[in-house]
C-alpha cells in the first residue's frame, strides 16, 4: 500500500513536472514595458501609446504570438504612469527594469522624464523608445535610447518649405507651452523658420500646461497677423483651443503644428474653425493605410473605446521592437546588446500603409550619428470638415 | 487694450462660477474641497454626454449636470466628509479626505469617459466687435448666464429661508445647531449647492474651454487663488477674487511675456496675503 501510494506520488509529480515543462514551452511571455504620462492634462500622450501598444500585441498574440528562433512568444505589455514627473518616471523604470524584468520599453513621452532615466537605462540594460525629442538622448554616449516619431527640427524645416513654396508664407509667429519641451519644440521651430527664410513676428506668446482661456494668449499673436501660426508641441488637448482663440479673434491666416493631433477632437471643440489646419500624421488616412492598419484600428477601438489619430504615429514603436528582436534571434530577448547589433541592417516591409516600397529601418545617422530612429514615414496632413487629408508624404532622411 | 479687458472681463465672469461653489462649502464646513476642480470637469463631461452622444437640448444637458453634481456632492458629505468630521476634530483630516477624492474622481471620470479632450458646439456663432476688441457671440452667451446664475444664487443665500439657515452655520455653527436647525441636513445640502455650482460652471464653460479628464487639479488652483485673494468663505469675495484674478491674467498675457504672467500673479498673491491674510474682503461670512 505504502509502495503503491509512493508510485502514485512519484506518477503524479513527473506528470506534474511534464505538464508544467509543456505549459512552459507554450507560454513564453516577452514583457515590454510602456512608461508615458496616463494622468492629468497630457494623459492622452501616454495613453494613445499602451492603448496603440496593447491593440498590436492582441493581433499578435491572436496571429499564434511573435517567433524568436524556435520558440513562440506571447507579448505582454506591462504599464506605468510616469505622471509627466521625472521622479515617477525614474520609479516607474526602476520598477519595469528590476521588478518586471523588462528589457524593452516604450515611452516617456517628452523630453524631462527621457532624459532623467537615461541612467536606469544604461545600469539595468534596458532599451528605450522615447518621444522625447532632444537630440542628446539619441547620440553617444547614449546608445539605449531610440526616437519613436519625428521631431519638431525635422517636421518644421520641411512644412515650413512646402507652406513658403506652395501657399507663398513669409512671415511666421509661434506659440508655445512653458516647459522645457515647449522651449525645445519652440527653439527648433525658430531656427527651421530662419532657414527656410521666414521673417519671424513673434516668439514669446508662452502658456501654462492647463490653460483654459487661450483668448488673452492669442491676442498679441493674432494682432502681429503672420501668415503663418506655428503651435509649436502642443498636445491634442490645447490644438483645437488654440486655434478657436485665433480665428474667433479675427485671424484668417495658416496655423500648423509638428505634433500628431486627433480629427474627432478638433471637430468637437474647433469644428469648422479648424479647416486647413496642418499637422503631423500617421497611416490611418484612407489614402494611405493597408488592410493591416485597417484591422489596427479595429482592434485599436476594440482597447480604447474609440479611435484617435494619434495612434497612426504611435503604432511603429512595438512593431519595430519586435519585428528587430525577432530578427537578432533568441538572444536579443534578454540581451539588449545583441538587439543593438541588429539596428543598423534591419530592415522590413511597413505594413500599415499600402506603399509596400515604403520600407521600415532604423535611421537616424545624419541627424544623431548612429541609427536611433524608427523610420516612421513623415505624413503631412491637412484637417477638414471632420477628417484629415494627407498633403504629402516624405522621409526623415 | 480693450481687447485685454474684455478678456479679463469675460474670464472673471467664468472664474467667479468656478470659485462660488468652492468658497461656499469652505464656509459652511470649514473643508478646502481639493476635488472642486474634478467636480468641474464631471460637470462638463455630464453635458458633453448628454448633449452630445445622447443628443439632448443643450438647457436638459445643462440641468442635468447641475442635479448629477448636486447628488454627487450630498453623497460626498453624508459618506465621506461628515463621518470624518465627526470622529476627527484635525482640518487636515477632511483636507486629505478631500484630495483623496480628488484622485479617486479624476481616475473615474477617465475611466466612464475618456482620455480625449471633449467639447460642445454651441449653434450660436457670430463675433462681436467693440472698438479694436473681439467678443465671440458664445462666450457673451456664457457671460450672460454665468452672470444670472451668480445673481441667482446671491438672492437664494439672502432671501430664502434655506439660504438664510446656510448662512447662520457659515457664521456660528453651534449657534444654529441650538436653534433646532438640522445642522447634517443643511451641511449636505450647502455641499450639494457648492457640487452643483462646480458643476454648472463645467457645463457652460464645456462649450467654450472643452474639457478633459486630467484638468481638474489645474481648475482647483486657480478656484482656490481666488478664493484666497478674495477673502475665505465670503460669497462677494470670490467673485471679487474672481475678476481681480481674471483681469491680471488677461493683462498679464497682454503685456507681459506668457511665461512670466502666472509667476507675477504667485508671487504678488503671496506679497498680498503677506500683507492682507484675510483677502479683499477681509473678515468672515457676514
Amino acid at each position: 500500500m505504502r509502495i503503491s501510494g509512493m508510485l502514485l506520488a512519484a506518477a503524479l509529480g513527473v506528470t506534474s513536472s511534464l505538464m508544467s515543462l509543456g505549459a512552459h514551452a507554450e507560454d513564453k511571455v516577452l514583457k515590454i514595458g510602456q512608461l508615458g504620462v496616463m494622468s492629468g492634462p497630457s494623459a492622452s500622450w501616454g495613453l494613445v501609446s499602451r492603448y496603440s501598444a496593447e491593440a498590436l500585441a492582441g493581433m499578435i498574440n491572436d496571429e499564434g504570438g511573435l517567433s524568436i528562433g524556435d520558440d513562440k512568444y506571447k507579448i505582454e505589455i506591462v504599464s506605468v504612469d510616469d505622471k509627466l514627473d521625472i521622479r515617477a518616471a525614474i520609479a516607474g523604470i526602476e520598477r519595469l527594469a528590476y521588478q518586471d524584468k523588462v528589457k524593452y520599453v516604450i515611452g516617456p513621452n517628452v523630453d524631462d522624464p527621457s532624459v532623467a532615466i537615461l541612467p536606469v537605462l544604461e545600469a539595468a540594460g534596458v532599451f528605450n523608445i522615447s518621444y522625447g525629442f532632444t537630440k542628446e538622448l539619441f547620440m553617444e554616449p547614449n546608445k539605449n535610447t531610440a526616437l519613436g516619431m519625428i521631431a519638431t527640427y525635422q517636421t518644421a524645416p520641411v512644412v515650413y518649405k512646402w507652406l513658403a513654396d506652395n501657399k507663398g508664407v513669409k512671415t511666421v509667429s509661434f506659440v508655445s507651452w512653458n516647459g522645457v519641451g515647449g522651449k525645445a519644440n519652440l527653439d527648433s521651430g525658430l531656427d527651421a523658420a530662419k532657414k527656410v527664410g521666414l521673417e519671424v513676428l513673434s516668439s514669446d506668446a508662452v502658456y501654462e500646461l492647463g490653460t483654459t482661456d487661450f483668448f488673452p494668449v492669442m491676442g498679441g499673436v493674432v494682432k502681429a497677423n503672420p501668415d503663418l501660426i506655428v503651435l509649436s508641441g502642443v498636445s491634442p488637448a490645447e490644438a483645437p483651443l488654440l486655434i478657436r482663440a485665433a480665428r474667433e479673434l479675427g485671424y484668417q491666416g495658416l496655423m500648423s503644428t509638428e505634433t500628431a493631433q486627433d480629427a474627432k477632437v478638433l471637430e468637437e471643440v474647433a469644428g469648422s474653425l479648424a479647416n486647413g489646419f496642418i499637422s503631423l500624421g500617421g497611416a490611418s488616412s484612407p489614402e494611405l493605410q493597408s488592410e493591416y492598419m485597417a484591422k489596427f484600428r479595429d482592434r485599436y477601438v476594440q482597447v480604447a473605446g474609440e479611435w484617435n489619430d494619434e495612434a497612426g504615429t504611435k503604432v511603429y514603436a512595438l512593431y519595430m521592437l519586435l519585428k528587430t528582436i525577432e530578427a537578432a534571434g533568441p538572444k536579443a530577448v534578454d540581451d539588449i546588446e545583441a538587439f543593438k547589433a541588429s539596428l543598423p541592417q534591419f530592415e522590413t516591409a511597413n505594413p500599415f500603409i499600402k506603399d509596400q516600397s515604403v520600407k521600415l529601418r532604423w535611421v537616424g545617422n545624419s541627424w544623431f550619428g548612429q541609427p536611433r530612429q524608427i523610420s516612421v514615414p513623415m505624413v503631412i496632413n491637412e484637417y477638414r470638415d471632420g477628417g484629415f487629408q494627407t498633403l504629402f508624404v516624405t522621409s526623415v532622411e | 487694450m480693450t481687447q485685454a479687458l474684455i478678456n479679463g472681463l469675460v474670464l472673471g465672469a467664468n472664474y467667479a462660477l468656478m470659485a462660488l461653489g468652492l468658497t461656499l462649502i469652505f464656509a459652511l464646513m470649514g473643508v478646502l474641497n481639493f476635488a472642486h476642480g474634478q467636480l468641474y470637469v464631471l460637470g462638463g463631461f455630464v453635458t458633453y454626454y448628454v448633449f452630445t452622444v445622447m443628443g439632448l437640448p443643450f438647457v436638459v444637458a445643462v440641468l442635468a449636470s447641475i442635479v448629477v453634481l448636486a447628488i454627487v456632492g450630498f453623497l460626498f458629505d453624508a459618506l465621506f466628509f461628515r463621518r470624518v468630521q465627526q470622529r476627527s476634530a484635525r482640518e487636515e483630516s477632511s483636507m486629505l479626505l478631500a484630495a483623496g477624492l480628488a484622485l479617486l474622481l479624476e481616475s473615474l471620470i477617465l475611466l466612464g469617459f475618456g482620455e480625449k479632450q471633449r467639447g460642445v458646439a454651441l449653434s450660436v456663432s457670430g463675433v462681436y466687435q467693440i472698438f479694436d476688441a473681439y467678443v465671440p457671440a458664445s462666450r457673451v452667451v456664457v457671460f450672460v448666464v454665468a452672470m444670472l446664475a451668480v445673481v441667482l444664487f446671491i438672492l437664494f443665500m439672502r432671501h430664502t429661508k434655506p439660504g438664510r439657515v446656510l448662512r447662520a452655520i457659515a457664521q456660528d455653527r453651534d449657534v444654529t445647531a441650538l436653534q433646532g436647525v438640522n445642522i447634517a441636513l443643511y451641511s449636505g445640502v450647502g455641499f450639494a449647492i457648492g457640487s452643483a455650482l462646480a458643476g454648472l460652471a463645467g457645463s457652460l464653460l464645456v462649450t467654450i474651454f472643452a474639457v478633459n479628464s486630467g484638468m481638474g487639479t489645474a481648475i482647483s488652483i486657480k478656484a482656490f487663488i481666488m478664493v484666497m485673494l478674495g477673502g475665505a468663505g465670503i460669497v462677494s469675495g470670490a467673485i471679487v477674487g474672481a475678476f481681480v484674478l481674471g483681469m491680471v491674467e488677461a493683462l498679464g498675457y497682454a503685456f507681459l511675456p506668457g511665461s512670466v504672467t502666472y509667476l507675477v500673479i504667485f508671487v504678488g498673491l503671496i506679497l498680498f496675503l503677506v500683507i492682507r491674510p484675510n483677502g479683499i474682503m477681509g473678515k468672515p461670512w457676514g
